[in-house]
């Protein structure tokens, strides 16, 4: 008797510091498909995994942020080229989160891997259009660069599973920050996926940390947290925006608050500009 | 130490005879109302306070308190403005109200510098050499911006963002002032303006300075009082953005108060800058930036090099060469153009350095001050410098605000780097090293929003000023300080109008036309 393959089932899980860990509390929740079908338990990630995942980022702030602009261009670029391999995988998986016809979803990852291209160049290029040679009253050589502010979470968008995700995550991580997201409470698995691609690639553990879980439990640890430096509330559910923007006045992250995006419309630059400082240097000229 | 008052530097080899300025070029009123829609008019639900000398103890005049009900004619005043003329004006016009207000700051600028020392209690010679000049300068540069802002935004539309809530600080009064008004004016903004409650004095003769310039009544207006003021200023719904200079608390509580409103906020807060000194560093160039560094101002200098790391090995030839240098400062009447040291600008701000001073020695730290006379009438606190501090100590960790330098080790460049930035604070740093590599190895590696290497608290219009961390978003100065008051492709962006009343129907810049 000839039976169907029994297909073997991936266990999502969280990435955190470049690798794969289930949630220090042992929950998981049902994910599943628009149409209801069952898809996955994913790790039901824990206020601990938040803060764990901040003390990841931070570990790999020094590195990824002293890196050069070139090689973090590179470095997404190649994230880029091994998305291009996985297309038809993550085209299955957007489409199952999000409900869309194949070739919507096909078109979904296309443009998420386009725009991981476009932040990739941006790497060397926007603290020339940020950053200024200032023509002080004075015997001074006066310079102000862009420099990334830290830490930065970022609460993903919820209905836009890869390529919302990755708008918000790229922009994080080119400028040099590093980068803990909470994945979309209903649509992680592209996320998850996502890792995995990281995880193959070039990007050093910690510096892109993926959470999957509730977003009302994950989002407060992430917003009080006194370690993070900025807060990318794009998905922010929005009775919960108020509160967390409060909480994230206690250290004074930098918060990008959120409004109605269309994730296909090319992104203007203030996802970069957000994340970055403007550091002024003095020096006097003389002989 | 000489003191300037007190006739004692007669006795040195180096004394100089009193050199007061005169006061005579100003003329206090009595009393002050609030400068609301052109006019000076009485506040309707507010009280009035007394702002003294900090010299002295003087009484200089009354002024009045605005009550909520006076904030709120002040935002309809400058609404009115905003949408009937200000936004409508063509740049080139705004750029010629900013040359104008310049010019008259330039004529004036005797009278504003003796107000400010005054009111202020800061030596004279800062307030005519720094304060005035730099306010000048400052609304030059930005008149220049006024018909130039689609260049600033790389050809992309912007649009003011309408009625703009400031609250200043009382340490530079009328610098803050102008770095405040100037930038929000050229963008097309109109303003509501709360000077700090101690000095009010320069921002009431600025309210002077708007009608000599002919400027549409309701375009700046100036709401005196205290915090509650403030908060009435941040609070209100009219108000489309807050712009804060001030301390980290009340920068938080901004924060807090206009979460959820979508209300664009700038803040530049406290510091606690690391002044970086290498063993290499020219050893006189350095003690002259470490003092102007922690005592311009009295001190009272949110980017005040207040934390000095000294590589050990040159640890007692810098602490030699700075003691030398202080003996030579002079303390006293901030009239007197040979004072260094002025007043500290109010008993509560004298308490609060006293506090963090004492908590100092009990915490172990070795004080030192040069021998010096205070004069017996008005706040006033020595130069004070602190040797064996670690960095647990509340000196080296919280903003004193005041002329006190805390002096700590350091062996290595990364022993330097990492103990500069341990702090929640990030405004500004120094370093002193002949080495470039090193000066710019160091500079990249601070996280503060403006480094200075091999000199020390320099401004300028055309540079960006502000800070990271806790010292609070946004920039100051430059093209950079234009960002602040400009929404850059519309203020719906984000989803949001700020207060919901929106831009006027002039709020396409002409410049954008």
């Amino acid at each position: 008797m000839s039976t169907e393959r029994l297909a073997v089932r991936k266990t999502y899980k969280l990435y955190v510091g470049g690798g794969f860990p289930r949630s220090e509390s042992g929950r998981s929740y049902p994910v599943t498909a628009v149409s209801g079908g069952f898809l996955a338990n994913a790790a039901r990630a824990s206020r601990k995994d938040a803060r764990d995942a901040v003390v990841a980022a931070r570990k790999a702030f020094p590195g990824w942020s002293g890196a050069t602009a070139y090689n973090r261009g590179q470095v997404l670029y190649r994230v880029a080229e091994l998305l291009e391999g996985r297309r038809a995988q993550f085209a299955d998986e957007v489409r199952a989160a999000e409900g869309l016809t194949r070739k919507d979803a096909a078109a979904v990852v296309d443009a998420a891997v386009d725009r991981l291209v476009w932040y990739a160049g941006w790497a060397d290029k926007i603290t020339q259009i940020t950053g200024a040679a200032n023509p002080v009253a004075g015997p001074y050589f006066n310079l102000s660069t862009s420099e990334p502010t830290g830490v930065v979470c970022a609460l993903a968008p919820r209905e836009s599973s890869l390529l919302g995700l990755i708008s918000v995550v790229a922009p994080v991580v080119i400028t040099g920050n590093t980068a803990v997201v909470a994945a979309s409470e209903t649509g992680p698995l592209p996320a998850v996926s996502l890792g995995e691609v990281l995880a193959t690639s070039d990007v050093p553990g910690g510096v892109v940390n993926v959470l999957t879980g509730r977003t009302a439990e994950i989002a407060p640890a992430l917003a009080a947290h006194m370690d993070v430096n900025g807060l990318d509330l794009a998905g922010a559910p929005g009775d919960l925006a108020r509160e967390l923007e409060t909480a994230a006045t206690h250290n004074l992250k930098r918060v990008l608050r959120p409004c109605a995006e269309d994730w296909a419309a090319e992104p203007g630059l203030t996802r970069l500009t957000h994340w970055l400082e403007t550091k002024t240097v003095w020096h006097p000229v003389g002989t | 130490m000489t003191g300037s008052s007190s006739g004692s530097g007669t006795s040195r080899a180096l004394g100089y005879a009193p050199a007061p300025e005169s006061r005579s070029v100003v003329d206090i009123a009595p009393s002050y109302g609030l400068f609301i829609d052109g006019e000076f008019t009485e506040p309707a639900d507010g009280g009035t306070f007394k702002t003294v000398n900090p010299a002295t103890e003087e009484v200089l005049c009354e002024v009045s308190e605005a009550g909520a009900g006076d904030v709120d004619r002040a935002v309809r005043a400058a609404r009115r403005a905003y949408e009937r003329t200000w936004s409508r004006l063509p740049g080139s016009e705004r750029a010629k109200y900013l040359f104008r207000i310049a010019r008259i700051l330039q004529e004036r600028a005797r009278e504003f510098a003796v107000l400010e020392t005054l009111d202020n209690g800061k030596p004279i010679k800062e307030s005519r050499d720094v304060d005035v000049p730099l306010s000048a300068a400052w609304f030059f540069y930005y008149a220049g911006w006024a018909d130039k802002l689609r260049h600033a935004t790389g050809g992309l539309p912007a649009h003011p963002l309408g009625v703009v809530g400031q609250v200043i600080p009382w340490n530079f009064p009328l610098m803050m002032l102008a770095w405040k008004v100037a930038p929000a004016l050229a963008c097309g903004n109109t303003v509501v303006l709360k000077p700090a409650e101690t000095t009010p004095l320069t921002a009431l003769l600025f309210a002077d300075v708007c009608r000599q310039a002919e400027l549409p009544p309701g375009v700046v207006n100036i709401v005196t009082g205290a915090g509650e003021t403030g908060r009435a200023v941040a609070g209100h719904p009219g108000v489309d953005k807050i712009a804060f200079t001030g301390s980290t608390e009340v920068g938080k509580a901004i924060a807090r108060q206009v979460a959820g409103t979508g209300k664009p906020v700038t803040l530049e807060l406290g510091g606690k800058a690391a002044n970086i000194v290498f063993d290499d560093a020219a050893v006189d160039q350095a003690v002259e930036g470490v003092v102007s560094g922690i005592f311009f101002n009295q001190g009272h200098v949110c980017c005040a090099g207040s934390r000095l790391l000294v590589q050990e090995s040159v640890h007692e030839e810098v602490l030699a060469a700075l003691r030398r240098r202080l003996t030579t400062l002079r303390l006293g009447d901030p009239m007197d153009k040979n004072t260094d040291i002025g007043a500290i600008n109010s008993a509560g701000q004298l308490a609060r350095v006293r506090e963090l001073a004492d908590a100092g020695e009990a915490e172990g730290a070795q004080r030192w001050s040069p021998a010096c006379e205070l004069p017996g009438q008005g706040y006033w606190f020595p130069p004070t410098v602190f040797t064996g501090v670690s960095q647990a100590h509340r000196i080296a960790r919280e903003e004193i605000f005041g002329p006190v330098l805390s002096v700590l080790t350091f062996r290595t460049a990364e022993e330097a780097v990492e103990k500069a930035n341990n702090t929640p604070y990030g405004l500004s740093a120094g370093v002193w090293t002949e080495k470039g590599s090193r000066a710019l190895w160091t500079a990249a590696r601070l996280r503060a929003g403006v480094v200075w290497t091999n000199t020390y608290n320099r401004f300028d219009p055309a540079s960006p000023f502000g800070g990271y961390k806790e010292s609070g978003y946004g920039r100051e100065g430059g093209r950079h300080g234009l960002d602040a008051y400009l929404a850059p492709d519309g203020p719906d962006r984000r989803g949001h109008l700020g207060s919901g009343t929106g831009p006027g129907p002039g709020a396409v810049l002409e410049d954008f036309r």
